[in-house]
């Protein structure tokens, strides 16, 4: 790639818009997941009773355990929503802009 | 080739009749044995038919970039899940109950970030390992020394780990001697790695994760089977034989620092891990690269779901008392849940599996550590870049037989050693190491040489001066009374010294070249334009 052709993607109003967009949604799911995360290592030190407790009277299950594994699943789906999102949005917008500069 | 496989066959089955122990939970096991030679010999058929497609550095690095997502994806599983953490966790869930869950939560989370971060710049901008990508606008020689060395000490410690943990199940479960077992697990993976390159051990770690998801599933069913199906019901008999404080969280998570620092480490550091890293380089593009983390994030949360059931059908259909009279921390609760449920044949089956998951890990461990020490030591330092392709994968090929024979004279070695902080100083240094420099490198534009290096150092120092004060090893190996840093993991502190460093030297520094090039890196970044 030459110079000129490098400097002409660089400032192409698309490419840039692109690169806003990939950003901007990577740092909204990386904040998401470490929210999620953290809020149970939180809630673990300061509300052990809570999660202690029962689900229902009588229960074992205590409200902990779908707790638990809900940020395993919420984990995976996150990276699901990823995948759909890169899929529909980043996929096209990298084509699109690669025909542009026939790359 | 031909010869060796005939040489290991005839070792295998000489070795197990012979060596087995009456104390051995499977021993001379026929179903084991045979479940075992079946992974052998398939495995080796695998690397026989790899080592025609290993030839070039591609081929022997990234399995010709080949892989697709959905097949990197069981690889990446196969390449994490440890016996560590099958055994480990579903023993810790029968131990100590829920914290077990905590603990296998943490493993989980640090994938959602490689996703984010990491996966599509990392395949977009490296060839062979993630040093090519911190290197890729700054100064090659400074930057590969010092991320060589990141890499292989991670790689090292988590050798040893695996090897001593392998050697003492395989003596536990089989009753083959340690160091026999330790020969056999080191050979194996030597001849995987040295002959069939990536290819073959992306297929053995392919076959592990398809056994381990299969027989957990298999045991995780069976289980809820004798419960009704009703996990409500699995609980209610764990409050009856073990007591209600299992199904609460307990004393893992005391001080909310340490569980931060702990969270850090194992969140980042997996995001650090050479062997995970260079797995991205397999497929063909970004888009496979970000649909394989979606995979393995999906397997391995599923098994941790798994280990959760099986820890705890092991203390209700085993009992605590067996399960911690035989193997340290619980470590049995799985193979001995497989045999109460399925008796010897089920137990020898979920012994051969336990197996191929070490064999798995151990093989890309070493192939990622024998690439940081040929294509970012011996080309990017010793050659400046420069090396013939041929020249490159024989300096790769010799790596592999000294990293294989150093893990087995040190899993030898550390046979009674206390190597418990091993895996938790690891992941320490990919985190503070590895991955601070990592990301500035593909994220910041005024990220420097300089900045990388001093980055780099301060978290490779740091994390292993830190544990070494820290109270499993100041207390537990070196038998002082208190420990002098406070918190068992390291990360909170050498983490964040290691971006503050790196941002402070870098601001301090100026490097217009790695600027400019910064920009010339976007298009390559964001469209995969000129990716390897």
């Amino acid at each position: 790639m030459t110079r000129d052709e490098l400097k002409k993607i660089l400032q192409d109003p698309d490419f840039q818009s692109l690169m806003k967009k990939v950003t901007t949604v990577s740092l909204i799911f990386t904040a998401a997941i470490l929210i999620i995360y953290y809020s149970f290592i939180l809630l673990l030190a300061y509300g052990k009773d809570f999660l202690g407790q029962p689900i229902s009277p009588g229960s074992a299950t205590t409200v902990g355990i779908p707790i638990g594994i809900g940020v395993i699943i919420a984990a995976w789906v996150l990276t699901g929503l990823y995948v759909y999102w890169a899929n529909k949005n980043y996929d096209p917008m990298v084509k699109q802009l690669r025909e542009k500069f026939r790359r | 080739m031909k010869k060796i496989i005939y040489t290991w066959a005839g070792l295998l089955t000489v070795s197990i009749p012979s060596f087995a122990g009456n104390e051995a939970l499977v021993g001379m096991n026929p179903v084991a044995v045979a479940f075992f030679l079946f992974f052998i010999t398939a495995t080796l058929g695998i690397t026989y038919w790899a080592a025609k497609k290993s030839r070039t550095a591609t081929e022997f690095y990234a399995a010709g970039r080949s892989i697709s997502g959905f097949q990197n994806g069981l690889a990446l599983a196969g390449d994490y899940m440890s016996a560590a953490s099958f055994l480990g966790i579903a023993g810790m869930v029968a131990t100590k109950g829920y914290d077990g869950l905590i603990y296998s939560i943490g493993f989980l989370v640090g994938w959602p970030v490689i996703m984010f971060l990491i996966a599509e710049p990392l395949r977009n901008l490296g060839k062979y390992t993630f040093a090519d990508v911190v290197a890729y606008r700054l100064q090659l020689r400074p930057i590969k020394i010092l991320a060589a060395l990141g890499s292989v000490a991670v790689v090292i410690l988590y050798l040893i780990a695996q090897m001593v943990g392998s050697g003492k199940l395989i003596q536990l479960v089989f009753g083959i001697p340690y160091e026999i077992a330790v020969f056999i697990i080191g050979g194996l993976m030597i001849t995987y790695v040295l002959f069939g390159g990536m290819l073959a051990t992306t297929w053995v770690q392919i076959i592990k994760a398809v056994l381990l998801l299969g027989g957990a599933t298999i045991m995780t069913v069976w289980t809820l089977a004798k419960f009704g199906f009703s996990p409500e019901n699995l609980f209610q008999s764990v409050k009856e034989t073990a007591g209600e404080n299992w199904l609460k969280p307990g004393g893992l998570v005391s001080d909310p620092i340490d569980a931060i620092s702990l969270g850090l480490a194992l969140m980042f550091g997996t995001a650090g891990l050479p062997h995970i890293l260079m797995r991205f380089y397999t497929v063909p593009d970004a888009k496979e690269a970000r649909k394989s983390v979606f995979f393995a994030t999906g397997f391995i949360g599923y098994f941790y779901i798994l280990t959760f059931v099986i820890g705890f059908g092991a203390v209700v259909l085993v009992g605590l008392e067996k399960i911690t009279s035989i193997g340290k921390g619980g470590n049995m609760a799985a193979p001995l849940l497989a045999q109460a449920l399925g008796g010897d044949a089920f137990l020898g089956f979920i012994a051969a599996v336990a197996f191929a998951t070490i064999l798995a890990v151990v093989a890309g461990l070493t192939l990622a550590g024998a690439s940081a020490l040929s294509h970012d030591l011996y080309v990017g330092v010793f050659r400046k870049g420069e090396s013939s392709e041929e020249q490159e994968v024989k300096i790769t090929r010799i790596a592999v037989l000294v990293l294989g024979i150093i893990a087995i004279v040190l899993g030898i070695a550390f046979k009674d050693q206390n190597i418990a902080f091993m895996v938790g100083l690891a992941f320490a240094i990919a985190a503070s190491t590895n991955f601070p420099a990592l990301l500035m490198s593909i994220v910041w534009k005024k990220f420097t040489t300089t900045g990388a290096v001093a980055s780099m150092a301060t978290g490779l120092f740091l994390s292993v001066v830190l544990i070494i004060l820290s109270k499993t090893v100041w207390v537990a190996i070196l038998g002082n009374p208190e420990p002098v840093f406070p918190y068992k993991n390291p990360a909170i502190i050498s983490m964040t010294a290691a971006f503050i460093v790196g941002i402070v030297v870098s601001l301090m520094t100026k490097e217009p070249e790695a600027e400019e090039k910064y920009e010339e890196m976007k298009v390559r970044k964001y469209l995969g334009i000129g990716a390897e």
